[in-house]
């Protein structure tokens, strides 16, 4: 089985995600079916436009997404994807994250170009499994701090100052930059994610 | 830090790639997904596909030409032309587009950018303005207007101040295209680069008039955050990681992936 189920969440691009993972020869699927977000093998949840617009568009699904982030089944989140794992976000004050990860989304800070538009370096900690230093798509106005709980490794980019770039914890991987839009580095990590997934799958069966 | 990107463009007419100055005689230039694939095995950074269809026909098969390159495409891809409504440019997302250019329908309508902005987000929003050099005026010194409907109408608005208008707007990205050198190979406008760099905090991609690595340096120097160019791709003259590696030559620090001279992946 090569499914990967796309989170529906009805404002999301996701026509690119579903064009990466069919080069890498995976059926992807959209979905909001509860149960099947929560059991499936490999779930990505994609990039969307504000905080609380995606939080809105998630509803009740961001319990399930949780809750298979919890259980380290393999799930994927992408840009404003890592971002909704967080407490909250600056952008929308009153939409709450999935508080998986610490602190709050916060606008770049500094002399910068706002949005952050374009390729940027990607310093991997020594702990990752998945992630590698390398140049990833970035296309954010808000950003986290680069600071992960334990159990997590984590990467982190420079615009203005230092925000996360990515985490990962096993088969769960949380990206700010835009894996499936990073060229041959990005189409490898994400080969990295879904040999990750398979394992995990091995490993269960 | 935030690396300056080169981006091919492909004007896209029926379906096959063009070339012309200024939107006049149009010559074939191949295949958008042939073209797109080649951009990308020689490390472009983005892709931008601009639809300059003159027929509703023609505009269906945009939606074709951005489904067929997004599916051989890791790369962003921006794609322009005919967006009047929110529903033109959800069309395009749907079909593979990463961002959505807008431009003769957000100067008719400036209110088109919020709604773009707050359905898809400032970072999928670019404005693209066609500027040409405007005489010297008692209103207005010296400086650029924008320029509409493929060149053919000049409304009297300032190409400066419409890009602060549109950045308060939601625009997360400014395409400037300086009518006047478009297709010449003659450099960038330097001076309206420098303008409308030092006017909006958001990203500007230059273009219009680039000839060599030199030029795209000087645009970069200028405050552009990328350099756009057509007819130095379209007719081989370099490729793309050509242009890469003589801008590095030039000092300047960008992202080389091609596949013919692939950095190696830090290993952990």
């Amino acid at each position: 089985m090569n499914e990967v189920l796309i989170v529906r969440t009805g404002t999301a691009n996701t026509a690119s995600v579903i064009a990466a993972f069919e080069r890498l020869g995976c059926a992807p699927r959209l979905c909001a079916e509860p149960e099947e977000i929560r059991e499936a093998a490999r779930v990505v949840l994609p990039g969307v436009g504000t905080f609380a617009a995606a939080r809105d568009a998630l509803g009740s699904l961001a319990a399930d997404i949780q809750e298979r982030i919890f259980a380290a089944r393999p799930t994927l989140t992408i840009c404003l994807g890592l971002q909704l794992l967080a407490e909250g976000s600056e952008e929308s004050p009153t939409a709450r994250g999935l508080s998986i990860l610490p602190g709050h989304a916060r606008r770049f800070s500094g002399e910068v170009r706002i949005p952050q538009l374009g390729w940027n370096r990607v310093e991997a900690s020594g702990s990752c499994q998945l992630l590698e230093s390398g140049e990833a798509y970035y296309a954010n106005s808000y950003r986290l701090d680069p600071v992960v709980p334990n159990g997590w490794a984590m990467a982190s980019t420079q615009h203005g100052e230092a925000f996360l770039a990515a985490c990962e914890r096993g088969p769960v991987l949380a990206c700010q930059f835009h894996p499936e839009l990073s060229g041959p580095w990005g189409m490898r990590l994400l080969q990295r994610w879904l040999d990750a997934a398979r394992s995990w799958e091995d490993q269960a069966c | 830090m935030l690396m300056p990107r080169v981006i091919p463009c492909l004007d896209v007419r029926d379906g096959r790639v063009v070339k012309g100055v200024q939107f006049q005689g149009l010559r074939d230039a191949g295949d958008p997904v042939a073209l797109a694939q080649a951009y990308q095995e020689q490390g472009a950074d983005e892709l931008v596909l601009l639809d300059v269809s003159a027929t509703p026909e023609g505009r269906a098969n945009a939606t074709e030409t951005v489904a067929a390159v997004r599916a051989a495409l890791a790369l962003p891809l921006t794609v322009g032309g005919g967006v009047r409504v929110a529903d033109d440019a959800a069309r395009l997302l749907d079909a593979g587009a990463d961002k959505v250019a807008v431009n003769t329908a957000a100067v008719q309508r400036p209110a088109l950018l919020e709604e773009l902005a707050a359905r898809f987000g400032s970072q999928c929003t670019v404005l693209a303005i066609d500027a040409g050099v405007r005489a010297g005026t008692e209103e207005f010194g010296q400086g650029w207007e924008v320029v509409t409907h493929s060149g053919k109408q000049r409304p009297g608005q300032d190409a400066v101040r419409w890009a602060r208008e549109a950045e308060r707007r939601g625009a997360g990205e400014i395409l400037l295209t300086s009518w006047d050198r478009d297709g010449t190979r003659s450099g960038y406008d330097l001076d309206l680069l420098r303008a409308a760099c030092g006017a909006v905090s958001l990203p500007v991609i230059a273009s219009g008039g680039a000839d060599t690595p030199q030029h795209m340096a000087e645009a970069l120097g200028a405050g552009a955050s990328a350099v756009l160019a057509a007819s130095i791709f379209h007719d081989q003259d370099m490729s793309v990681d050509d242009v890469k590696a003589a801008l590095q030559a030039l000092g300047v620090r960008l992202r080389r992936d091609s596949t013919s001279s692939r950095s190696q992946g830090t290993q952990p």
